[in-house]
């Protein structure tokens, strides 16, 4: 029998970036806070000291902070008439495991979309009319403006400590900042890194060819700064460990070293590691939530009461959450009715390596979010009616996470083995850079999540099931950058380069890396016929409950999602304390 | 001066010593370290934990031709890969402990959907090695480590390319476990086994778990001068 603990007025399911921001907000508010985080707990003393972290087998390439399977996966199917199989180990995309989550072992690229990206569907049909939108094609508006947001990434952007360049201050364009980003109400908290040997070349040759190069906007510090939380952060140096490892520096924003820390001080915040929350429990009606249900770390099974559940575990684990407590009406692809689980999108990414004999990159130099960039080719800089596609990309020349075993390029034709293949790793280690393109991915009727019929995790509960595949329209955006990444490639001059773009055949694969930017399935909009979440991220069914996170994005955008789920979370805070605590009840009337 | 590990006149007198003698009586002191201040274990000298005598002769004998000693830089063998492999089959890998290993599994499934077999990494080493010692018997009526070089390097090819099927494994399953872990074994920490005196990371110019370069980010186009270290300090 399930033991009940005391109740609470809050309690957060996960603890990333997303709920320690609202374990701030909430507990400032004066609030009674409980975090429950599935995996275990961890801080950068002991967990991510020095020199444990600089083990590229054990964290790069065995994923020791990510999910495991084990415990935890999802099934993938390309179609809607297909068997899904498990997502049996990692490969494409890697959520993270403990607190802090996906925030402690990513870049760094901390972007905002560009303001037409918000309301999509409007420009598109304001712009190009409703007719180019391919009849399959589900986009939508998120239901909330750019401008409404910005104080929200400011703020974000403050307590990361963002290194970076503004192109728009206030409608002013700068000098060496992205003259295509949306308008800036202060300049980034610190400078950009500094810059690398392929940043130079990249730059070089994007201005010779009449585009903008700027910085890519990185959550890795190039300075020592304290956050508003007093929070401090060290210069990064450079130790090319960031991807799927723990900062060793304080110099990589994550939860622990911007937040938590904090956080932990409040005597109306609490914490439980190794607790995997089962349920989201309802009364009896469903229409209000009671609090949750989950695993401690005994295994024995808790319910936790409480006023308020925020769902802030990855955007995936919360829709399966939300479709297991039976939280909103599951979509279904063929009549394309129901919301959750609509509108999965994933993220369209292409590059180019370049070999050059006589440059030396030294590749495992290199920060996170270490790369310049040109958005010359961004949502709103296309288009669409003529290039037959809706979409966009940024381009980056990047140089990051030079470790051996995953990160050895080779040109075209060299052997996987043998004497060839030792000879070509000595020949081309350190000599190669690339060129990628991170682009959209736009949102289809029959790419969703919902439940698996034949696979189930440790507790019993259905595997959530994926049902994805490459469209036409996404591989024309890449095909696009193809050949603006092919230009800049032949400026810079390489003795040889490899190509890597989808094409027209390709069917989704879940073994190489992609990108852990997987969107959608808890969308947010206007309309609770077309979304999960009011314009609030609060669930239109259960006004009680709030979901966090990339899910709440009907479409991909263009770039990297931390800046805009960092926004959308201050976003969602302010409309709790503000709108929702004294009157608590549906925030918007639909 | 004492020689390289991998100098010609060193090579065929190691691989001699490692190949032609049961596994089971290896252990007579060939040493394959040149500068060692805590040297590692000598390969001639492990005895292995999870291949037996007949499986761990395969390995020394594949590993030697997937990263050879021949040519410029160090081999499988004078950098203890065969040792991280079989660390790693009684690790988490080879018993795929994180892995969601439930049933049905669709053994026929598309690659796209990565791994789908029932059989845990060590469970297809054995039987991969099994089935190839069995295929070479067949075809040229000799241990797959008895047979030269070009023979070997054949079997590897027809095995990776799936020319070579199995009855209860995937060939191509088992080539693509034993060259990514080869290739672990050789760029990974010496912390997990191989990667010997971090020769493979010299041989390459990569300087380890040094993990900070904040003065060398704008020395452009300039070799990086420093030797590696490892998880351990070692230098090299």
């Amino acid at each position: 029998m399930a033991k009940t603990n005391p109740h609470v007025d809050v309690v957060l399911v996960g603890l990333g970036w997303t709920n320690s921001i609202m374990g701030m907000e909430l507990t400032d508010a004066g609030l009674n806070v409980l975090a429950l985080e599935r995996g275990k707990d961890q801080d950068t003393v002991p967990d991510f000291a020095y020199p444990k972290m600089a083990d590229e087998l054990t964290y790069g390439v065995r994923y020791k902070m990510m999910q495991r399977p084990a415990k935890s996966t999802l099934t993938v199917r390309h179609g809607i008439n297909d068997t899904a199989l498990p997502y049996r180990h990692l490969g494409s995309f890697l959520p993270g495991n403990g607190v802090g989550g996906a925030g402690t072992h990513w870049n760094g690229h901390t972007w905002r979309p560009q303001p037409q990206e918000l309301r999509l569907k409007s420009y598109v049909e304001e712009n190009f009319g409703a007719d180019i939108i391919p009849e399959d094609m589900t986009i939508q508006d998120f239901g909330v403006s750019y401008d409404e947001l910005e104080p929200h990434f400011d703020c974000f952007e403050k307590v990361l400590g963002i290194s970076g360049k503004a192109g728009n201050l206030n409608g002013e364009l700068q000098e060496g900042g992205n003259p295509f980003e949306g308008w800036r109400s202060s300049e980034y908290p610190l400078p950009p890194l500094a810059r690398t040997y392929n940043d130079e070349l990249f730059t070089q040759v994007a201005k010779d060819q009449g585009l903008s190069p700027f910085p890519l906007p990185a959550a890795n510090a190039s300075e020592a700064y304290t956050n508003p939380y007093g929070m401090q952060l060290g210069p990064c140096n450079f130790c090319g460990f960031c991807e799927r490892y723990g900062c060793i520096n304080y110099s990589k924003s994550s939860p622990q070293t911007c937040v938590l820390g904090a956080l932990k001080q409040r005597e109306n915040f609490s914490y439980r590691a190794n607790c995997e929350v089962l349920k989201v429990n309802l009364d009896s009606d469903g229409k209000r939530a009671t609090g949750v249900t989950y695993i401690d770390e005994n295994g024995d099974e808790v319910i936790q009461p409480a006023d308020l559940v925020v769902l802030g575990a990855y955007g995936l684990h919360n829709v399966h959450l939300l479709l297991v407590s039976g939280i909103g009406k599951p979509y279904d692809p063929i009549s394309g009715t129901g919301v959750v689980g609509k509108n999965y999108a994933y993220q369209m990414t292409g590059g180019a390596t370049l070999f050059f004999k006589d440059k030396e990159f030294n590749p495992f130099i290199g920060a996170g979010g270490n790369a310049t960039t040109v958005n010359d080719y961004g949502v709103e800089q296309i288009d669409f009616g003529r290039e037959g596609f809706i979409g966009g990309s940024y381009l980056s020349a990047a140089m990051t996470n030079g470790q051996p075993i995953r990160n050895m390029p080779l040109p075209s034709g060299s052997p996987s083995w043998g004497a060839g293949w030792k000879q070509a790793v000595k020949d081309n280690y350190g000599h190669a850079m690339s060129v990628g393109s991170h682009g959209s991915n736009m949102s289809y009727r029959d790419c969703y999540l919902d439940l698996d019929p034949n696979y189930t995790d440790d507790h019993g509960r259905p595997l959530m099931r994926m049902t994805f595949n490459w469209k036409d329209n996404d591989v024309r955006m890449t095909q696009y950058m193809k050949q603006k990444i092919e230009t800049l490639t032949k400026a810079l001059g390489p003795d040889d380069y490899r190509l890597s773009f989808k094409d027209f055949n390709s069917m989704y694969d879940v073994r190489p890396y992609q990108t852990t930017h997987n969107v959608g399935g808890a969308i947010m909009g206007t309309d609770p016929s077309t979304s999960a979440l009011n314009r609030y991220l609060q669930t239109w069914d259960v006004d009680n409950v709030f979901v966090m996170g990339a899910g709440a994005f009907p479409q991909n955008i263009q770039y990297n999602p931390t800046g805009l789920v960092g926004a959308l979370t201050y976003w969602a805070a302010k409309a709790i304390r503000e709108k929702y605590l004294p009157n608590p009840g549906p925030l918007v009337h639909a | 001066m004492k020689p390289k590990p991998w100098s010609t006149s060193r090579r065929g007198f190691i691989k001699g010593s490692l190949m032609m003698i049961p596994a089971v009586s290896i252990g007579n002191g060939v040493s394959l370290t040149a500068e060692a201040n805590e040297p590692p274990v000598d390969l001639g000298d492990y005895q292995p934990t999870f291949f037996n005598a007949d499986e761990w002769n395969f390995i020394l004998a594949a590993c030697d031709r997937l990263i050879p000693s021949e040519g410029e830089g160090p081999g499988a063998l004078e950098t203890n890969v065969p040792i991280f492999i079989d660390k790693q089959m009684e690790g988490a890998f080879g018993h795929a402990s994180d892995w969601y290993m439930k049933a049905p599994f669709q053994e026929d499934a598309s690659p796209l959907f990565g791994y789908q077999s029932a059989l845990l990494p060590r469970e297809v080493y054995r039987r991969g090695i099994a089935a190839t010692r069995t295929y070479c018997q067949q075809q040229f009526n000799e241990e797959f480590s008895a047979l030269p070089e070009d023979k070997r390097d054949q079997v590897l090819s027809s095995l990776e390319k799936g020319d070579i099927q199995f009855d209860d494994v995937s060939s191509q399953q088992f080539f693509a476990f034993l060259l990514q872990n080869t290739k672990e074994g050789y760029f990974a920490d010496p912390i997990h086994g191989g990667n010997k005196h971090m020769a493979a990371w010299k041989h390459i110019g990569f300087p380890g778990a040094r993990a900070s370069y904040l003065e060398w980010v704008d020395q452009h186009n300039k070799a990086y001068p420093l030797g590696p270290v490892s998880l351990t300090g070692e230098r090299g």
